[in-house]
């Protein structure tokens, strides 16, 4: 499903703001897998998500969805197989547009997007608002308002709602909740499974949170300094719990969790 | 200070300000719709100008003249597009480059000449001062407030297609835009290419209008642009919301401009001081919301 195969990155190398932030990553997906990403600060976890949807171009190693390798396309072009959710709230929804018209947005996904056809049909609002329903925030009912209007909360949800609206053939959360309240982020992580749960979707979730990391997924990956550390499977990650993780994290990688955020497990 | 003098001066500012809000509605595409602040449209303007002066006086039908006008002013905002995608230049200086060349290019369309007139009376226009207190339908008002009405819906309807919704969301959000899949690049290219045509456009417009083509006759046209978006939003913003009403609102900004300009000249305004007015007048409006923003903290710490 997904491959990445031995991939590395370092931004402004052979200076002084040099920083080695990927090194030969290697991680496999299978159809279906929910792979849940922890680390410190700095491990490469948000680096990694944003090397396969295309923000930046690796140094080395290959990067295949699908059976399609996309290590040399664009971002834009990349779209098409990805749904993404970022840590701002801000950046998944276009503020000066409507609910609606952010989730015609949406809808379009990777399509060739032409000037004769309307950006949203009536047939369409339909489809949306029973979307909307599902969240249960009365978005629905305000499909003409601006998005900037909305909260935090909403615009995550909202963001979410339009990652999978087209379904795609991996959805990657970076750090989806850590930007909300501790209510508002449990709702947010409920829908993402539900969402999950029924469009059979692959998943990659970066979290800094040991417990949900626990609780959500398959599948648990740790990386540390720019590499994958840990990578525990099905079976073992039903009998983990958080001071095993830690236990893992201090054992492989010889230094102890300076992160007080998830250590914590806010 | 004759009063009638002013009320004389009115449609001429009516209609220079229709003409200015032509071209203001180019600047309200890249400044407010992109996100781009392109200086590109002090040269644009006037290559528009120019090419409508040499067409027309060639003998060219002015229908056809301001077609070609719109054309290579989509050229120009095509070269901007291209050193600011392709080689990295931030918008801001791609435009000041473009401008700049411009200039030259203007000249050597007018073949070596910084102006050219446009004589009324020998060759057919589709707009003059000449006529701006007739009271019929060749009034330039008449048709100015035609051509605006015909712009500004096609506008909207291009801006409520998937492509034309593509370029909104570009500009409101990149990273959201390009998650979505979109080329943020080619559809800035392409909002460049559209803003400068129109800019263009308005040149060939007020070209045959006041009779002339000059290589200066845009110079700060950005900041007269800039000021017809912001008078529009602040005098009509709570009245307008949708698409094509934001674009009324800065047309109607560019006439309020002209008119205000008409009566400051009138209480003795010297002519050679209302670039500087109008540049004091826009770095104000552009301060308020920055203002707005700055007295805030201050009321929730009282």
């Amino acid at each position: 499903m997904l491959d990445i195969n031995h991939i590395a990155k370092t931004f402004n190398p052979g200076t002084i703001t040099e920083k080695i932030a990927l090194r030969d990553v290697d991680l496999h997906l299978e159809e279906g897998d929910f792979v849940t990403v922890i680390g410190g600060n700095g491990a490469g976890k948000s680096t990694m998500l944003n090397a396969i949807s295309g923000v930046f171009s690796v140094d080395a190693g290959s990067i295949i969805i699908d059976g399609h390798d996309v290590t040399s396309l664009p971002e834009h072009r990349r779209a098409l197989y990805l749904g993404r959710v970022f840590q701002d709230p801000m950046t998944g929804t276009a503020a000066t547009m409507t609910i609606e018209e952010n989730m015609a947005l949406a809808h379009r996904r990777g399509q060739k997007r032409s000037p004769f056809r309307w950006g949203i049909s009536s047939s369409e609002k339909k489809l949306y608002r029973d979307e909307l329903a599902r969240l249960g925030l009365g978005l629905e009912d305000r499909m003409s308002a601006r998005v900037g209007l909305l909260s935090g909360g909403q615009r995550q949800a909202l963001t979410l709602l339009m990652a999978t609206l087209k379904k795609p053939r991996l959805l990657l959360l970076d750090e989806h909740t850590a930007a909300l309240d501790p209510k508002t982020a449990a709702k947010v992580l409920h829908l993402t499974r539900e969402l999950i749960a029924d469009n059979h979707l692959t998943a990659l979730m970066v979290t800094h949170n040991m417990k949900d990391a626990l609780q959500y997924g398959n599948r648990i990956v740790m990386m540390h300094e720019g590499k994958i550390i840990v990578d525990v499977d099905r079976q073992t990650k039903t009998s983990l719990r958080v001071d095993d993780l830690l236990q893992m994290f201090e054992h492989t990688s010889g230094a102890a969790l300076d992160n007080d955020r998830m250590l914590l497990g806010t | 200070m004759d009063l009638v003098k002013l009320f004389n001066a009115f449609p001429g500012a009516v209609s220079q300000g229709l003409v200015w809000g032509i071209m203001a509605i180019g600047v309200y595409l890249t400044y407010r719709i992109l996100d781009v602040s392109d200086l590109t449209v002090d040269g644009s303007m006037a290559t528009g100008g120019a090419v409508a002066a040499m067409m027309i006086t060639g003998g060219a039908d002015p229908w056809l003249a301001v077609l070609c006008a719109f054309l290579v002013g989509t050229l120009a905002g095509l070269v901007t597009g291209l050193f600011h995608t392709t080689m990295g230049i931030p918008a801001i200086l791609s435009g000041i480059l473009t401008q700049l060349a411009l200039y030259s290019v203007n000249l050597r369309i007018m073949g070596g000449k910084a102006n050219t007139a446009v004589n009324v009376s020998k060759y057919s226009v589709l707009v003059t001062s000449r006529n701006v207190r007739l009271l019929s339908a060749d009034n330039p008002i008449v048709l100015l407030i035609v051509i605006t009405a015909v712009l500004i819906v096609l506008l909207h309807l291009f801006f409520s297609t998937e492509y034309g919704c593509s370029l909104r969301a570009t500009g409101a959000n990149q990273n959201m835009a390009r998650a979505q899949g979109i080329n943020t690049k080619f559809g800035t290219v392409v909002g460049l290419m559209l803003a400068n045509g129109i800019v263009a456009f308005s040149g060939a417009m007020l070209t045959q209008y006041q009779g002339f083509a000059d290589v200066q006759m845009a110079r700060g046209a950005i900041v007269i642009g800039l000021a017809a978006v912001i008078i529009g939003e602040v005098v009509f913003g709570k009245i307008f919301h949708s698409f094509w009403g934001r674009l009324i609102c800065v047309s109607l900004g560019a006439i309020i401009y002209y008119l205000v300009m008409q009566i400051v000249l009138w209480l003795g305004l010297n002519t050679n001081d209302l670039k500087m007015l109008t540049a004091l007048v826009v770095a104000v409006f552009l301060a308020v919301p920055y203002w707005k923003s700055q007295i805030k903290p201050k009321k929730r710490g009282a």
